[in-house]
């Protein structure tokens, strides 16, 4: 059992979970996951490690909700146990000193993504971050982002920040802007998806991180099997890091919507079960 | 892989003779001459029906009852040089347990197998018994018929448990030594019970939830009630085994880390859990699973429960299973107990090249499993959502004998064909687990990314730590699994003995 130290939301459909966690901390790195299970009944789902602690033994991850498991996580408070938080897994983000790199993130990658800006910044890279929103008011965490960046670009559709460009726009005004050597993108697959096409004929370096349904984690059961360079790559153990140039997207698009029609059926009898009773 | 020894080792023939001339056997082979016992007839397996069970995911094997038991342990001819023995991969000393159970002592029986095999109740449900003991039995020599060992040894075993006679040994005071397992698989769950009886502090680390490798993920309800994993995970907890799930060596610690927190000693029983795929166009649609997530789905996270359960499954109305070993068994299986209409084995090879057990084939084809033999896929096409919606297959003929002695497989030229599926569970093979020889780069491993062992110590190249089961062989059975852990744990247990604190 895990501890749950702190639950909250963030902003609308997007939430913070803190755990009590001290083996996952003391190795976490930037880009790894971590595998849960919100309950006995529940799925196994994987967190992208938003940030860590040592010296508390605490790991954090920030999720949007989407389907039954993420609904269940909603509910829980600090001081609730959860039966599985497995991890670090994955391989860590490449980190150096690349010169300027631009970090693109978007809904839950705002928070995936602030790890490693933290450590790009960190090896001496000028950060770039640049965040896409659906409106204002689901922008967090935009002053750690701030502490780990040189610039910050933010986008809503409403305009209220720097502008209300899509990602394409944004990223290729900062890239028009400025010499830079590697993007790193993290949220939706088609946030990924279109800033990979927006470098590509530049060719800068992206590297994006793939999420396809996952069950064990570890590499056992081949679900995230992803079409890397025309080759079989599992997103658990040879990613979830990726480069965005070799991505057969079309497949991924497809794969990571499987159980679209399950996960209506699914959450429709949790409400059912849980909602309407109490 | 491990010799076949074919001599009888010297302190088995001693062991074998002493048992030969205990009073209460000789009284027993007096009592029914051999003539007679031969007449006897094999006592069948009660079964579940076969159209009620293909719907659900309850045991096919109901087990014998006690006088079938007794009338198949009659038919064994206690002979003075019992080749049985010889067959099983841990030298269960078979002639006396059947013995005991003729004798009507099913405790002691039980006992008797346990001193060579820690896990009997799964044994006896999931070995190869027809290719092992069985096949080398005298009786089918003379009879063409031998003793069913396997539904022996399920039998005594499963009495012990049922009458709660299961006994807590007195394990010896502490020694203070900390032993780290990695993985709960039958082999780690076998050192760690020997190495707990020895009085050894044992930790066993589990990257999944549940403890048990593949008989809890893989191998499903209907041929291993998971209540029998339980029990035994519990009587390993009375022994006074840690377990610390959700904790993937390499990852959530390093074995460094492990030395560092006092684990003197460690075993590495992490399974061959990667899956291979076919590598044709088409195998990444929506539909096609590998064997590992499609059971995994199923047993695990219990998806024949959804949406009662959150994980889901595709439940397929044509499913194709490729493969021929055990595990296409228990897919096909159970695709079918989910629904679906048509169920079939799609093999490269012949039904006598098929791996797998005799009796699941037998169940399967009474189930209405289909075979489609000597077929392989050459292709997936899906429909406009990316789901797998056919399969183009090629036919195949038999050529020359290969490397492992079946005769390979040959495509013939123009025999393409379609073949109508929306599930598709892909059955050809797991390779050893890339986690812990990843994450310990010091360790030697083999061309298949196994970890390398002297076969008499399942010692490693690296002092203190041994490894045995499927992470050794690739994928291949509990029994051996088991067997290699016996080792390993007499082999650790001398090197703490000699090592300094
Ligand atoms: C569907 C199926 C049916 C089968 N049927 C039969 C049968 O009828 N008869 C038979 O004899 N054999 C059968 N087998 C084969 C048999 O199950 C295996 O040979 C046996 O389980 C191997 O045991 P093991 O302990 O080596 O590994 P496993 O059972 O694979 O267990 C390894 C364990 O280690 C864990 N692990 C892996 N990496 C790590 C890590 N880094 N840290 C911590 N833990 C880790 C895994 O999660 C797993 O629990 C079958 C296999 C399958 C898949
Ligand atoms: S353990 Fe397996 S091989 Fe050995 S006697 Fe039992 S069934 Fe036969």
């Amino acid at each position: 059992m895990t501890k749950i130290l702190r639950r909250e939301r963030l902003v609308p459909n997007i939430h913070l979970i803190e755990v009590e966690a001290p083996e996952i901390s003391r190795k976490a790195q930037p880009g790894q996951f971590v595998m849960l299970m919100p309950d006995e009944k529940g799925e196994r789902i994987p967190l992208t490690i938003a940030d860590w602690d040592k010296e508390k033994g605490t790991v954090t991850s920030v999720f949007m909700v989407v389907g039954t498991s993420t609904q269940k996580l909603t509910m829980l408070e600090a001081g609730d146990d959860i039966p599985v938080y497995v991890g670090p897994l994955g391989k860590p983000a490449e980190i150096e000193k690349f010169g300027t790199v631009v970090c693109a993130a978007g809904c839950y990658g705002i928070g995936a993504i602030y790890p490693i800006a933290r450590a790009l910044k960190e090896a001496g890279n000028k950060v770039i971050t640049v965040l896409d929103l659906k409106a204002n008011y689901l922008l967090y965490w935009e002053e750690r982002l701030q502490a780990v960046s040189d610039d910050i670009f933010v986008s809503s559709r409403d305009g209220y920040y720097d502008c209300k460009d899509y990602i394409p726009q944004v990223l290729g005004g900062v890239l028009k802007g400025n010499k830079v050597d590697r993007v790193v993108s993290i949220g939706c697959t088609y946030l990924m998806y279109t800033c990979s096409e927006t470098t590509r004929p530049l060719g800068i370096k992206t590297i994006v991180s793939l999420n396809p349904v996952m069950v064990d984690g570890t590499g056992m059961c081949g679900a995230c099997r992803c079409t890397v360079e025309g080759r079989n790559k599992f997103a658990c153990v040879d990613g979830p890091d990726f480069d965005g140039h070799s991505v057969d997207w079309q497949e991924l698009f497809f794969r990571r919507k499987s159980y679209f029609e399950d996960e209506i059926t699914s959450l429709c009898y949790w409400e059912k079960e849980n909602l309407l009773k109490s | 892989m491990s010799e076949k020894i074919k001599e009888i080792p010297p302190d088995l023939k001693e062991r074998q003779r002493e048992g030969f001339k205990l009073e209460w056997r000789k009284e027993l082979r007096k009592a029914i001459p051999v003539k007679e016992r031969m007449k006897i007839p094999l006592q069948k397996m009660p079964t579940r029906d076969a159209e009620e069970r293909n719907k659900h995911f309850q045991e096919v094997n109901k087990g014998l009852n006690a006088d079938q038991a007794q009338a198949e342990a009659k038919r064994c001819l206690d002979c003075a040089n019992p080749q049985c023995v010889m067959g099983c991969p841990v030298r269960i000393d078979i002639p006396a347990f059947v013995k005991l159970i003729e004798a009507g002592k099913y405790v002691e029986s039980a006992r008797k197998l346990k001193e060579t095999n820690s896990l009997p109740s799964i044994c006896g449900r999931v070995c190869p018994q027809e290719t092992q003991c069985e096949e080398v039995c005298n009786l089918k020599k003379a009879t063409g018929v031998g003793v069913a060992i396997g539904n022996l040894e399920r039998f005594a075993s499963d009495c012990e448990r049922e009458q709660e006679e299961v006994h807590i040994p007195k394990i010896p005071p502490s020694t203070g030594r900390k032993i780290a397992v990695l993985g709960a698989g039958p082999a780690g769950l076998t050192v760690a019970g020997e190495l707990a009886k020895k009085g050894h502090q044992v930790t066993v680390f589990e990257a999944l939830h549940v403890a048990g490798g593949v008989l809890v993920y893989g191998i499903p309800e209907f041929r291993l009630p998971k209540a029998i994993l339980e029990a035994e995970v519990d009587y390993l907890r009375q022994l006074g085994v840690e377990f610390k799930m959700n904790y993937v060596v390499g990852m959530t610690a390093s074995l460094d880390d492990l030395k560092n927190e006092g684990y003197e000693a460690f075993f590495v029983g992490t399974g061959a859990g990667l899956p291979n795929f076919m590598r044709v166009p088409g195998e990444n649609l929506i539909g096609i699973y590998s064997a590992n997530e499609y059971l995994t789905r199923v047993n695990l996270m219990r998806a024949y429960d959804f949406p009662r359960y959150d994980t889901p499954v595709f439940l397929g109305k044509r499913a194709a299973v490729l493969g021929g070993g055990n595990v296409a068994m228990d897919s096909v299986r159970t695709a079918k107990r989910l629904g679906a209409e048509f169920s079939a084995i799609v093999y490269r090879r012949s039904r006598v090249e098929m791996p797998a057990r005799v009796e699941e084939v037998y169940h399967a084809e009474e189930e209405g499993i289909e075979f489609h033999f000597l077929t392989t896929p050459t292709r997936f096409i899906g429909d406009e959502n990316n789901h797998v919606k056919a399969m183009e297959c090629l036919r195949m003929e038999l050529g020359e004998p290969d490397s492992s002695g079946r005769r390979r497989p040959v495509p013939i030229e123009g025999s393409e064909f379609i073949m109508e599926v929306d599930l598709v569970v892909v059955a050809i093979g797991n390779s050893p687990n890339p986690l812990i020889p990843q994450s310990i780069p010091e360790l030697k491993v083999g061309k298949w990314g196994n970890i390398e062992v002297d076969w008499d110590t399942m010692a490693t190249n690296m002092e203190g730590v041994y490894a045995g089961g499927d992470i050794v062989r690739g994928g291949a059975t509990v029994i051996l699994a088991m067997g290699d852990a016996r080792i390993a744990a007499m082999e650790m247990h001398k090197y703490l003995s000699t090592k300094k604190k």
